[in-house]
């Protein structure tokens, strides 16, 4: 699905570079569970933004599904991003003053999708979230699970190919935490997308079938988790400085 | 209504209503004062229009030496010239005159009042000229004997817009001991008709209270010119000659024609005669402009400040959209639409309140009767519009710019 190739990223700090990515080389397979780990600073969230197109990498490429995305319009990377693409981030980021149903709507103003559609499409969704007597509900007068699951609603709109979840349980405490990662977990079994989850929890990336590693922009390890649900060292490991 | 983009706007609008109101109230306090002093000075220049169309003549004779306040007051010393002027400019067959009346006026005291006495040619003696028929005192119809010149073969007494009741009366005869008195004049003088006045020694039949014209007409009392010259002992003189000159034939140079016939007077066309209150009403204007430029600044800048936060507060809310899908010209889109709104809102409250305010104020302080000038409206909104369009231009601009990352990373 994606292929980053030797993916860089330099922001500058009072004119030191600071290297958010460095010569990143890594490949993600259609219908794979990616976890990426490391720690903060380590520049996990730089690269799902960019894997989103909201970043522009200083150099390297990053190919969906064959073809280079940055070198696609700003216009049409915005298409990108709402159609192939499903974000889930740490503070749900729900629109406040548009009910949990209106929220979930709102991606599909954008590709076309008839207003009849649009609401039957996204009644559907929160019931499968089990969220159908909370539609609507505006985001302040849902608990904090119930947030997280409207903005998984919402990131699932427009069927997308991936979901790039940013600490989608970062705020939640260890059993809503459960139930979020089995929503993910059973998107990318069940219905086969692509999810690259960042999180700092060892447990949540046990979820997910590859473990990666960053330190200071670098990939320092890349695991294949067990069946067990255990991490273990896989062909694909690189086996640098793993105590990071 | 389905859940539109618009909902979005409409939504988020809403959404922080005190932000809002300031926002608004900067736009709304800023037109009502513009849209007051319009209102005021529209109803204003209505005011000059009918007192030039009271006036009747559009063309003013006067001597040499006679300022225009000379004309109004008539003091005992104001300025005259010789009566057969009048002779002159009718022999010369001058065409766009439509027709003239002699005056002189003089203050005089009746009892215990101070009047103006003016002696006039009453219409049989002006019949000379037969066109002069159509009115003897003073013709009101200004705009009838241009629209008669102007579209010809209309009938001229459907295009005077002026109300019949404030004409200025037509006397076609006048004995040399009769008198008509105007409406004020009757009053203070505590005349009716058919009584006895004695002016400067001479008694005089009061033989029409004239009806009430709105303009210095009122507070007149008339009489024959040649008796006015003889009890105010001036010899053939008269203080003015009122003409009665076609539009058209005014801007074709009818003025300098005149000038050259009566080369020691001075002539002077009626917008001359209200210049005064033109020139208040240029101030009025002027005043506007300035306070619109003021208003326009400040209300761009609170507008400007207004949107400011909002892109600030929303920072997070435009990343999520971002993310979303939304392109910059769908962020775009939303400032503008609630610009546009902010402008409406702001627009047609400041327009109502300015209005109010003039319809209030008004007969206070400028003593008119003030009624709306809707025309302001479209102008209110149209300005306000702009207002909030150039105040939020910075800020949307930003909004669109804001780099995603940057808000992702704020969480
Ligand atoms: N806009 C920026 N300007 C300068 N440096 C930046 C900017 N954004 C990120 N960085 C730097 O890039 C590095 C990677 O940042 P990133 O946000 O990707 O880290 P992260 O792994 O997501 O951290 P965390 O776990 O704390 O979220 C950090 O050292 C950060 O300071
Ligand atoms: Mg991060």
């Amino acid at each position: 699905m994606f292929v980053l190739d030797n993916l860089t990223k330099i922001y500058h700090h009072r004119s030191e570079p600071v290297y958010a990515l460095d010569s990143v080389r890594l490949t993600i397979p259609r219908g794979s569970f990616l976890a990426v780990t490391g720690g903060s600073g380590s520049g996990k969230t730089t690269l799902l933004l960019m894997l989103g197109g909201l970043i522009r990498p200083t150099s390297g490429t990053v190919t969906f599904k064959g073809s280079d995305l940055f070198s696609l319009t700003p216009a049409q990377l915005a298409e990108y991003r709402n159609r192939a693409i499903g974000f889930v981030l740490q503070t749900f980021n729900l629109v406040p003053y548009l009910t949990a149903l209106e929220n979930v709507m709102v991606p599909m103003l954008l590709n076309g999708t008839a207003a009849a559609d649009r609401r039957n499409r996204a009644e559907a969704l929160l019931k499968q979230l089990s969220l159908d007597r909370r539609m609507d509900f505006f985001p302040r007068e849902l608990s904090i699970g119930q947030q997280q699951r409207v903005a998984i609603a919402r990131a699932l709109a427009n069927d997308p190919e991936v979901i790039l979840a940013d600490e989608p349980t970062g705020n939640l405490d260890p059993s809503l935490s459960v139930e979020i990662l089995d929503i993910l977990e059973a998107l990318n079994r069940e219905d086969g997308h692509t999810v690259v989850m960042v999180t700092h929890n060892p447990q949540a990336a046990r979820r997910a079938q590859t473990v990666l590693q960053l330190s200071a922009g670098r990939i320092i390890s890349e695991k294949a988790v067990a069946p067990t649900g255990t991490a273990a060292a896989s062909e694909g490991s690189r086996g640098v400085d793993k105590s990071n | 209504m389905p859940f539109s983009i618009g909902t979005i706007i409409w939504r988020e609008i809403w959404q922080r209503k005190s932000r809002l109101v300031s926002g608004l109230m900067a736009i709304a306090l800023g037109i009502a004062v513009i849209t007051g002093i319009q209102t005021v000075t529209t109803v204003s220049r209505q005011v000059v229009a009918e007192k030039l169309d009271l006036l009747g003549a559009n063309i003013l004779v006067l001597p040499q030496a006679a300022s225009l306040d000379d004309y109004y007051s008539a003091d005992i010393d104001a300025p005259t010239f010789p009566e057969d002027y009048v002779e002159r400019v009718a022999t010369s067959m001058l065409p766009g005159v439509d027709n003239m009346s002699p005056k002189l006026s003089r203050r005089v005291k009746i009892g215990t009042e101070s009047i103006i006495l003016t002696g006039i040619l009453p219409v049989n003696e002006l019949a000379s000229k037969p066109i002069w028929q159509a009115s003897g005192l003073m013709a009101a119809e200004l705009d009838l004997a241009c629209a008669t010149a102007t579209a010809a073969g209309a009938p001229a007494a459907a295009t005077t817009p002026i109300d019949p009741a404030k004409k200025r009366p037509v006397i076609d005869s006048l004995a040399a001991a009769e008198a008509w008195v105007g409406s004020v004049a009757a009053q203070r003088l505590g005349l009716t008709a058919g009584q006895v006045v004695t002016v400067e020694g001479e008694p005089f039949t009061v033989t029409h209270i004239l009806p009430e014209t709105g303009t210095i007409d009122d507070s007149r009392v008339f009489v024959h010119l040649h008796t006015a010259q003889r009890v105010l002992g001036t010899g053939t003189q008269i203080s003015a000659i009122e003409i009665m000159g076609c539009c058209s034939a005014i801007s074709d140079g009818l003025l300098a024609k005149l000038r050259n016939i009566l080369p020691d007077t001075r002539i002077t066309t009626i917008s001359h005669i209200v210049n005064t209150q033109i020139e208040t009403n240029r101030l009025m204007a002027k005043v506007s402009v300035i306070m619109l430029v003021i208003i326009v600044l400040v209300g761009a800048i609170s507008i400007g400040n207004y949107m400011w936060a909002n892109v600030e507060e929303r920072r997070r809310e435009m990343g999520t959209l971002i993310t979303i899908g939304f392109k910059k010209r769908h962020i775009y889109r939303l400032f503008f639409v609630k610009s546009l709104v902010l402008g409406v809102i702001g627009g047609a409250s400041g327009y109502l309140l300015g209005t109010g305010a003039a319809l209030i104020l008004g007969p206070q302080l400028a003593g008119l009767q003030v009624s709306p000038v809707f025309s302001l409206f479209v102008w209110s909104l149209v300005v306000a519009v702009g207002i909030a369009v150039v105040g939020s231009w910075y800020p949307t601009y930003r909004a669109a710019r804001m780099d995603p990352a940057l808000i992702m990373q704020e969480q």
